[in-house]
Parts: C-alpha cells; structure tokens; sequence
C-alpha cells in the first residue's frame, strides 16, 4: 500500500515514540517572530535551556512593524521593546535574524519560501497559525503556541498526534477571473471553518497542478481557516524551478540530489486518504466573505442568507455575524459599500499578487471615499515590484505603497480600521475586530477583487470592472 | 516543565454561548504587545465584554452571580484562529480551570494542555442542560472528574470525552512535555543526523 505525502514526511521525522502515546517530531525549520517568541526565550532562561539546533531557526519582523516609518526607535513603545527582545534573543543564541533593511525582512510565511529555506519534505513550524502556507512546496507545515516554540527552540522537537489526510481534488478549470483565493474560500464555505479539524489537507488535481508556487501558497495558507492544522500540495516541476537558484538552495549536483529526494516525496498513485473530497472547479466564481468568519462567503453574484432559513446555533451564528456586519437577510452582496481597501498580508502579498492587479489598475482610479493601501509582503517583493514600476501605477490610481509588514491584516500596527470601517481585503481572517478597530468590519476577496470594490467604492466584480473575457455565466 | 497531576477540576462555572468563538475575540491583537504573558488576565473577551469608551456591556464574565467561575462553558469550535496563546493565557489568568465545549480548535487545544487547562469535549444536548441548570442557579459547583471521563453537577452526570493521550497526561502531570522531548537527545541528534540536518 502506498503512503500519502503526510506519512512519508511524518515517517521521516518521527524521532521516537512517547510514554503517553504521542510522537516526537523532529522539526526541520523553525522559524519565529516578535510577536509570539520573545516569550518563549523568557521561558528558556527561566529554564536555563540553550536553543538546540540554532541554525535550524530563522527570525523577522512582521507583525507589529509599521509600514509607513520604520526608522527605530519605533513611535510606539512597545512595539519597539518587542523588536528589541527578539533581536537581542536571537544574537545571544546565534539565530539567523532578518531585520528591517537587512533586504530580506519580511512576513515570515513569504520570507521562508522567497529564500528557498522552505524545501518540500520537510517539517516547519511557527508560532503563527499561518504557517500552513509552506504546505504548499510539499512539507507538513505547523502553526504551534508559544510554549512549543520553547519546545523547539529548546530540543527541535514536537510532541504530536499523527493527522487523518482528506484530499480535496479541485477539478475542472478556472473560468476567467477566478482565483487561487476564491478556489480557497470556496472550499471553506463548502466544508466548513470546522471542517478540517484533525485533518491535514492534501489539494490535488488539475485546477491545483496548473497553479503557480504563489497561487498554491495563498490556498495553502488558509487551511487553518478551514479547521486543517495543516495543507499541502505534492512537489512536482512547478516546484522543483520556483527554487531552482533560491539563496538557500542546494545547487550544481546537491540540487540534483534533493530533487531526487523531493520527488520522492510526493503521495504515491496507490495512497490511501481517510477523506476524499472532490470540488468541481469550472464552477467556483469570484468568491467574498459577508460575515465574520472565513467560512461565511458567497459567490459575488450571490445574497447574504437568510437566518430564518436554518435553526438553533446556526441561526444564531448568522444572526450575530449580520448584526455585526451590519447587513440584512437576502441582500446581494455586491453593491455593500466599502470605506477601506487593503492588498497585502501572507495570503496575498507577494509579487504575482502585485502584478495581476497593476495589470488591470490602469486608466482607473479609486472611489473619492476609499482609502486604499498596497503592502508588499517583504522586502524582496517590494525591490521587485519597484523594479517593474508597480508602485507607480498603485499610486496613479490612489493607493498608497507602503513599507513590508503585516499591516491591517491584524492591525498590531498603526494601520487599522476606524469605527465601523467596511475593508475589502486581500488578507485571510473577517473575525470581529481583526483589523484593528473592534466594530471595524473585513470583507475577505482576492487582490483583484479588492481593486474592483476600491475602484467601484463597493464589492464588485472585478470581471465587469475590468472587462475580463468570457464572464462566467 | 513537569506539573502537578490533574485529575479533577471543581468550581463554579459560566457559559459563554456561540460556535466559532475565535482567539481574536478571546484575546484582541492589541493585547498581544507584551513580552511576557502575566497582564493578560483582564483583557480577556475585552471588545466583547467593554464599549469602545470602556464601559460595561454587562457580558455574562462581568455578571456578578458568575464572579469567580473556574470552569469555562461554550460551544463548537472554541478557540478556532490564531495560533496565539495569549488566548489560553489569558483564560487561565482570568481564573479558569478547565473548559468544556461541544469541540475545540486544535492549536487551541494543544495549547491549552501545555498550560495544564484541560479542554473536555460535551454534546450539545448536554450543555444545554447543564447550561439550563447553571441559570436557574449559579452557585451550583462543578466537578469534572477526568479519569471517569465525566462531569458532575447537581447529582447529574455528564460525560464528556477527552483523547486518551491527553488524558493520560494531565493525569500523570506531563501535558506540558518539555522534560519528556529533553531526554530524548540522543534519538533526536540521531534524527538530525540521519535526515541531513545536524
Ligand atoms: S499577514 Fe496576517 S496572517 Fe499572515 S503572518 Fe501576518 S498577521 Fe499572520
């Protein structure tokens, strides 16, 4: 019987099996950032622990830097002994630190593929629960809590339960318009934000196989918003020429010789899956959030529902998300009026993200009342996206370019929403309060998606406001 | 760190209704500028429980019939989001003990057990009962017995489930398993070494 990616990459890193049943895992990359690890080094010197495989570890800044002024200190207080403490953290413990400027700073989960520290095969963990992203090149890829990233500081190691394996096959093709991020939110309004506890994701089929390493990472990357604590895409040539010449990567002869490991890999044709899930992909349209959890979204053609429809905790959960959004039962979602308009975040800010909507931006300009930011994933996409002259053309049409970070996708910077702000974002998470503001209000769509609301002044249809061919019927 | 063994937790307890209740609720992303967790405990539930100019919205937490719950009550897919553990921190500094819900986030979960809060699953039809019962008196004390796998309330019984390797970790103190992974060197250099990471 063949064994599935999961298993093969499991095998291989269990170190032994432990007294109460569970696994230790060896972790083959670690990597970490201010906001949840400076704690967990506190944790170690209260323990008196050095960090076990130092070179196995890399830190950036992320999530509290600001996005328009980054020159330290940093105005907000804070923010800036957060920095600090990470940066002090990693020198004493000899960890490979990008910071601001260093041209490699970063959102982690862009900054480890981009560097080519992400190789199929392996295990990655961050305490951050997005990390699923780096499922995408073939690895089991964990978002953990504080206290394992002591754990793997202190000993490289997890302790875990193995995962089921559901394979979601994506079939068909994508009608023009539609993307990796509509794929993904449609998959998770089909099975649930709870949907995938226990589960790892394994996405196949062609409309998977035929995207980019980028567009793979955005649907990996919200596999945890479907209840999966991890999501991955078999290896194959895609893959293997993203990393081709990465800084990181093995080359001339040691390339040839991880690729003959990386191949081996990926799910064998007789795997067996303890879930079997099939999406007809031709029928996935441009796809937005209209409540409060990333599981509460429609088609662009479609109407928020209708609480009266379901019952009991359901009915309440569509009750509370309406009150809050502050929409009613049946109403179309196109045409809900925008405030803010955000293109950044792990899910999709990097180059690609950049280019397929400056492709579109010109000739438009943005609503008079939308405030519209553009925020690279990390320093590299913002060289390269210079490099093209993208900033200009986000500029001329009203957005602002800013400086790489997190930015309002959780707003632990100074960008947030104000009030009960609407924002259509390009980011991963609609929970209440999320970006900043606690009545602010997210609609989730894809970077072209966002353009079209920031254009229209409301959710749009990208494929009417830019005029894409064959619109989907 | 090897703790003390939990084997059962007993307290008062309040019921925060609704499925989905994510960590950005839990804990909101402000909180998180800290560098140690200790100061958590007041913001806990803060956008829900306090208006933006910090008054009360009389949230069931600030109810005073509850003051002092040890034991968390909610629904599905409790601590669904980020991976943050400011969430169970804070939840633990607030002053509980434990927590039951129909079903748990897993990152939440697992972190929660390294913290020594067990996280025990109850059917839908059950909480609702117990829930019923904890409005009708909110001085009723709690047990939840992990061994027998249930909760006791008011002469009633509940049971509730929890994987037998988690249970058998609070049960033999080593849920959070740093000590345990620590004596492993041998293997894991042995791991490192095999797999082309040393
Ligand atoms: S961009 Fe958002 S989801 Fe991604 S790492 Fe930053 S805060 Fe987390």
């Amino acid at each position: 019987m063949g064994r599935n990616l999961y298993q093969k990459v499991w095998d291989d890193h269990v170190v032994r099996q432990l007294d109460n049943g569970q696994y230790q895992l060896f972790i083959a990359l670690h990597l970490i950032h201010e906001v949840t690890s400076p704690q967990a080094f506190g944790m170690l010197a209260d323990k008196k622990l050095k960090v076990a495989y130092p070179a196995r570890t890399f830190a950036t800044v992320d999530h509290i830097i600001p996005t328009d002024n980054q020159s330290r200190p940093l105005a907000d207080d804070m923010a800036e002994k957060m920095i600090q403490v990470l940066s002090d953290a990693t020198s004493e413990h000899g960890i490979e630190y990008f910071p601001p400027s260093s041209g490699a700073q970063g959102i982690v989960h862009v900054v480890g593929p981009e560097l080519g520290l992400t190789q199929p095969g392996m295990t990655i963990c961050c305490g951050d629960s997005h990390t699923s992203t780096h499922g995408a090149f073939g690895c089991i890829a964990l978002g953990i809590g504080t206290s394992q990233v002591r754990d793997v500081l202190a000993s490289q190691t997890l302790a875990m339960d193995p995962l089921k394996v559901r394979r979601i096959t994506v079939t068909g093709k994508l009608a023009t318009g539609v993307t990796a991020k509509d794929v993904i939110l449609h998959i998770i309004a089909t099975l649930g934000v709870n949907g995938g506890v226990g589960f790892a994701y394994e996405y196949a089929g062609p409309v998977i196989e035929n995207m980019t390493m980028e567009e793979r990472m955005t649907v990996c990357n919200m596999s945890i918003e479907g209840g999966a604590r991890c999501g991955y895409i078999n290896p194959d040539e895609t893959t293997f020429e993203f990393l081709r010449g990465r800084e990181r990567v093995p080359s001339g002869s040691d390339f040839d010789q991880a690729l003959t490991r990386w191949k081996g890999y990926a799910s064998d044709v007789d795997a067996e899956f303890d879930d079997e899930v099939i999406i007809d992909g031709s029928r996935i349209a441009p796809t937005v959030t209209w409540g409060v959890t990333p599981g509460q979204a429609i088609s662009i053609e479609g109407s928020v529902p209708d609480p009266e429809a379901v019952s009991g905790l359901d009915r309440d959960l569509i009750n509370d998300a309406l009150g809050y959004m502050k929409l009613k039962a049946n109403q179309p979602i196109k045409g809900t009026r925008i405030n803010v308009a955000f293109i950044g975040s792990c899910t999709n800010g990097r180059l690609s993200d950049f280019r397929a909507v400056a492709g579109l931006l010109n000739g438009h300009r943005i609503a008079d009342h939308v405030r519209a930011i553009a925020v690279p994933g990390s320093e590299k996409v913002d060289a390269a996206a210079r490099a093209e002259g993208l900033p200009e053309i986000f500029e001329a049409a009203g957005f602002e370019w800013r400086l790489p970070g997190c930015s309002m996708c959780l707003a632990m910077n100074p960008d947030k929403l104000v009030g009960d702000e609407v924002c259509a974002s390009s980011s991963n998470r609609n929970f209440q309060g999320r970006q900043g503001s606690p009545t602010g209000r997210t609609i989730l769509m894809s970077p072209i998606m966002v353009a079209a609301a920031a254009i229209r002044g409301e959710v749009a249809d990208a494929r009417e406001v830019f005029g894409l061919e064959e619109i989907a019927s | 760190m090897t703790g003390i063994p939990i084997d059962k937790i007993n307290g008062r307890a309040v019921y925060v209704a609704g499925n989905d209740i994510d960590t950005d609720r839990i804990i909101p992303a402000r909180y998180l500028k800290c560098v140690t967790f200790d100061e958590l405990g007041p913001a806990l539930f803060y956008d829900v429980r306090f208006n933006e100019d910090g008054t009360s919205r009389n949230h069931v937490l600030d109810r005073p019939e509850y003051a002092g719950a040890e034991i968390l009550i909610s629904d599905n897919n409790f601590g669904c989001g980020s991976s943050r553990e400011h969430a169970p921190q804070a939840i633990g500094k607030f002053g509980f003990k434990a927590i039951i819900a129909g079903s748990f986030a897993e990152i939440f979960h697992g972190n929660c057990t390294t913290l020594g809060i067990p996280c025990v699953v109850m059917a839908q039809e059950q909480r609702e009962r117990l829930a019923q019962l904890l409005a009708q008196d909110p001085t009723l004390d709690l047990t939840i017995d992990l061994a027998a796998r249930q909760v006791t309330c008011a002469n009633m019984i509940f049971p509730v489930t929890m994987k037998d390797s988690v249970r058998d970790a609070f049960l033999a103190a080593t849920y959070d398993p740093l000590d345990n992974l620590l004596t492993g060197r041998e293997a894991i250099d042995a791991t490192a070494e095999r797999l082309g990471y040393a």
